[in-house]
């Protein structure tokens, strides 16, 4: 059952890469805000009105009607 | 700080829609074919290329790699670029990432029909076609962690985090699974053989459903269902949770397929405990999608895309439930090689995955197009239409499962089996084999449903290619402090490249260092008696291998008197030190063969093989008359011999110039033997070669006394 060696080096060696990516994210204060990234992406970066878009007229702009169903976010 | 402007590339979502909905229509449709063929036989068309082990591997690699591999990319390639407030890394290599499916999916589509394969499970493609999806699967990962290193937003969201854990196990995965040597361009054998190979198999095939089924669609839904809820995440703590624990405890669980058999004990029980803890990380992962919409349910109501995402949910925690329960060894005596397993991973499959897809599609199309879906009453159509398809599958499957697993496992008071012909319990569930394909039928019309509401959306709005967005470049924090170590600059400000250059530098160590030490001296034989195939032996295993016999037949008696007594003496692990790939199989839809050598006379197989209804009256098998007609192809012999050889099989040095005299005498031998039962054929067919296989099967340490029930 030799094979288990080359299964549990791989296992273990893809844990550590993501024990390695976990500490980074950590001290990398990933995690100390555990609120706002939930709710920034519920906002998109529609690009503003400063130079006006010729693809996107407003009544093209995906989805405002609030009343309709899933999107209708600004 | 002054914005930068940019553009998310839709087109390429767009692609990957297409070609996720075709290939979903052509998956399901070749499943309800297959579903169809377990009742009405003749359904293969007499063609080889249509006949059930060779659409089955058709069905589920179209519907896991094409439908559901197509529609991760589309959700992926809309929802990163956003979350990262920057564009694809580089539109170049999102459509080499499509083409490259694509054609991946098109030689797949090609190859699988025409019976090349390598038989282990969802991954039977041959090895070039490994190798473009390794390529591939570079492509894509290259673009996902350029996009990530010039994000705009220097939080991870979490879901990014499910997509890191795709790609990277994903290409452990499959490169660890798909050592193969090749024989030719579309030949392979294994590299690990018998119970290694079927370990690593299990390995990869337990992964694969947890890291291309489960993780991307779980970063989906945390990106998908708050989107269409508009509102967070119940909790992002809890998600954050659940990323890391799903990820640390899934890749120990893979021996849970391999249950009563010849695996080491101890890596069986690790399986099960492992198995039993992912309860808690799935269902805090369900917990938290359905809390997301606390105090919205009135949206649940109106809102189609909600309804598939509710369902899909529920569905990923019934699996997640269901699949531990399943690793149970009490369960898994009874439900193992059962419908129970088909049952399961389509409450997967069409459940979680598949809802997942359609509420994401009635999500996208509206956002892509500009307009509003079409018809929301054909959605809900479609929404009733699919949960009604996924019920009329998995009751029935169930209930066959039940029927079939006891009456295998009943005896008479006086200790002998109840139903010692197999194909007994078979017909028995053949009522619930038709009440499947009618759930799958059901579920395929919704999608048919689905496209024509899609469609419609997309003609009445305009496609918006380019979305144009603003946000404010990252400052730069990366600023080396003074006194700062390099290797704090490598580990902590580039985690990504970091991951690749690591990924690549373990799988190099890895291929060099233990494959070829380990795997092939250990593979010693430990029972004197066994011995390596004969050339014929060896290319009737080859056809068995093409024509995907183990999709219905098991070669793995366990150790448990209601099988020994129907089969035979129960599996050693020393009996398949020469099975490159193992041919184990995970469904018995017919009876296990691992100790059918001698049991019949070759005549008895050259008429079932012709027309199994013959000998076996009822029989779902279907007729293999091609074999029969078919001249045996022996210009790959001395390649198969010497890659044998060089995968440890101990043919003697120069026996690939003695094998075709050997493959001869012993087709003659078989032929005479028949023409002695009354059946005249000439020595040259395949059906001669696949005889000597089947006879040869279990027979190294059958005892000399044949047992005396007849499956």
């Amino acid at each position: 059952m030799s094979v288990m060696l080359v299964l549990i080096f791989f296992s273990i060696s893809t844990a550590l890469l993501f024990l390695i990516a976990f500490v980074w994210a950590v001290r990398n204060g990933q995690f100390e805000d555990d609120y706002t990234p939930s709710v920034r992406i519920l906002l998109d970066d529609v690009a503003s009105s400063i130079e006006p878009n010729p693809k996107i007229t407003p009544n093209q702009t995906p989805s405002l009607t609030p009343e309709s169903h899933a999107s209708g976010q600004v | 700080m002054q914005a930068d402007k940019f553009s998310y590339d839709n087109r390429i979502v767009r692609l990957f829609m297409i070609a996720s909905v075709t290939f979903g229509v052509v998956g399901m449709l070749v499943g309800l074919l297959a579903a169809m063929q377990l009742y009405w036989p003749e359904l293969n068309f007499g063609m080889p290329y249509t006949s059930f082990g060779r659409i089955r591997p058709l069905h589920t690699n179209a519907v896991i790699f094409a439908f559901i591999g197509n529609a991760m990319f589309m959700g992926i390639y809309y929802a990163l670029p956003r979350l990262c407030k920057s564009p694809m890394f580089s539109p170049f290599l999102s459509r080499v990432n499509f083409w490259g499916w694509q054609l991946i999916i098109l030689a797949a589509a090609i190859t699988l029909p025409l019976g090349i394969t390598t038989s282990k499970e969802y991954a039977e493609l041959e090895w070039p076609i490994d190798i473009a999806i390794a390529l591939i699967w570079v492509v894509f990962g290259i673009n996902m962690i350029g996009t990530l290193v010039k994000r705009r937003e220097r939080h991870i969201y979490v879901a990014i985090w499910f997509f890191i854990a795709t790609w990277v196990t994903v290409a452990v995965l499959h490169i660890v699974n798909s050592f193969e040597l090749p024989v030719s361009l579309f030949k392979s054998y294994s590299l690990y053989a018998g119970v290694q190979d079927a370990l690593v198999q299990w390995w990869y095939g337990h992964n694969a459903v947890a890291f291309f089924l489960t993780t991307p669609f779980l970063g989906l839904m945390y990106y998908y269902l708050p989107k269409a809820a508009e509102r967070p995440v119940y909790s992002y703590r809890l998600s954050i949770l659940h990323f890391w624990t799903l990820i640390f405890l899934y890749i120990w669980a893979g021996p849970h397929h391999l249950l009563y058999s010849t695996l080491p004990d101890w890596a069986q029980s690790l399986g099960v405990v492992f198995s039993i803890m992912l309860i808690a990380p799935s269902w805090g992962g369900m917990v938290n999608g359905l809390l997301t919409l606390r105090g919205a349910w009135d949206k649940v109501q109106e809102n189609p895309v909600l309804k598939f995402m509710v369902v899909a949910v529920t569905c990923y925690g019934m699996s997640t439930f269901e699949g531990p329960m399943l690793s149970l060894k009490n369960v898994n005596a009874i439900a193992h090689f059962s419908d129970w397993v088909v049952a399961h991973v389509h409450i997967g499959g069409l459940g979680w995955n598949g809802f997942m897809i359609f509420g994401m599609l009635y999500w996208l199309v509206p956002k892509l197009y500009g307009r509003e879906i079409f018809s929301v009453k054909l959605a809900n159509a479609h929404f009733w239409l699919g949960s009604l398809g996924i019920i009329f599958y998995a009751v029935p499957m169930y209930f066959a499962a039940l029927v079939q697993g006891l009456m295998w496992k009943e005896f008479t008071p006086e200790g002998i089996l109840k139903y010692p012909n197999f194909l007994e319990t078979t017909l028995q569930i053949i009522p619930m084999y038709m009440l499947r394909s009618i759930g799958g039928a059901l579920y395929l019309i919704g999608v048919f449903v689905m496209i024509y509401n899609l469609m419609k959306t997309a003609y009445a709005g305009k496609f918006i290619g380019e979305e144009y967005a603003e946000a404010p470049p990252l400052s730069p924090a990366t600023h080396p402090e003074p006194g700062e170590h390099w290797h704090r600059r490598l580990f902590e400000r580039r985690p990504f490249l970091l991951t690749i250059f690591a990924t690549v530098a373990i799988l190099i160590g890895g291929v060099v260092e233990l494959v070829p030490t380990f795997l092939i001296e250990s593979n010693v034989p430990t029972i004197a008696s066994v011995k390596p195939y004969t050339p014929l032996e060896l290319e009737g295993r080859d056809i068995y291998i093409r024509e995907g016999c183990v999709g219905c037949h098991s070669q793995l008696v366990r150790p448990f008197r209601s099988e020994t007594a129907r089969y035979g003496e129960y599996s050693k692990s020393g009996e398949y030190v020469y099975d490159h790939p193992f041919l184990w199989g995970s469904k018995r839809t017919g009876p296990d063969l691992q100790r059918v050598g001698k049991k019949y006379p070759d005549s008895w197989h050259y008429r079932h093989m012709y027309e199994p209804g013959d000998m076996a009256p009822g029989s779902i098998m279907p007729a293999y008359s091609w074999l029969h007609e078919n001249t045996l192809d022996l210009s790959d012999l001395k390649g198969k011999i010497s890659a044998m050889r060089i995968l440890g099989v101990p043919y003697p040095e120069g026996y690939e110039d003695q094998a075709e005299a050997d493959l001869q005498t012993q087709a003659n031998s078989i032929t005479k033997n028949l023409k002695s039962e009354g059946v005249n054929t000439s020595s040259d067919k395949e059906i001669i070669a696949l005889i000597a296989y089947l006879q040869r099967l279990g027979t190294d340490i059958k005892l000399k006394k044949t047992e005396s029930t007849n499956n």
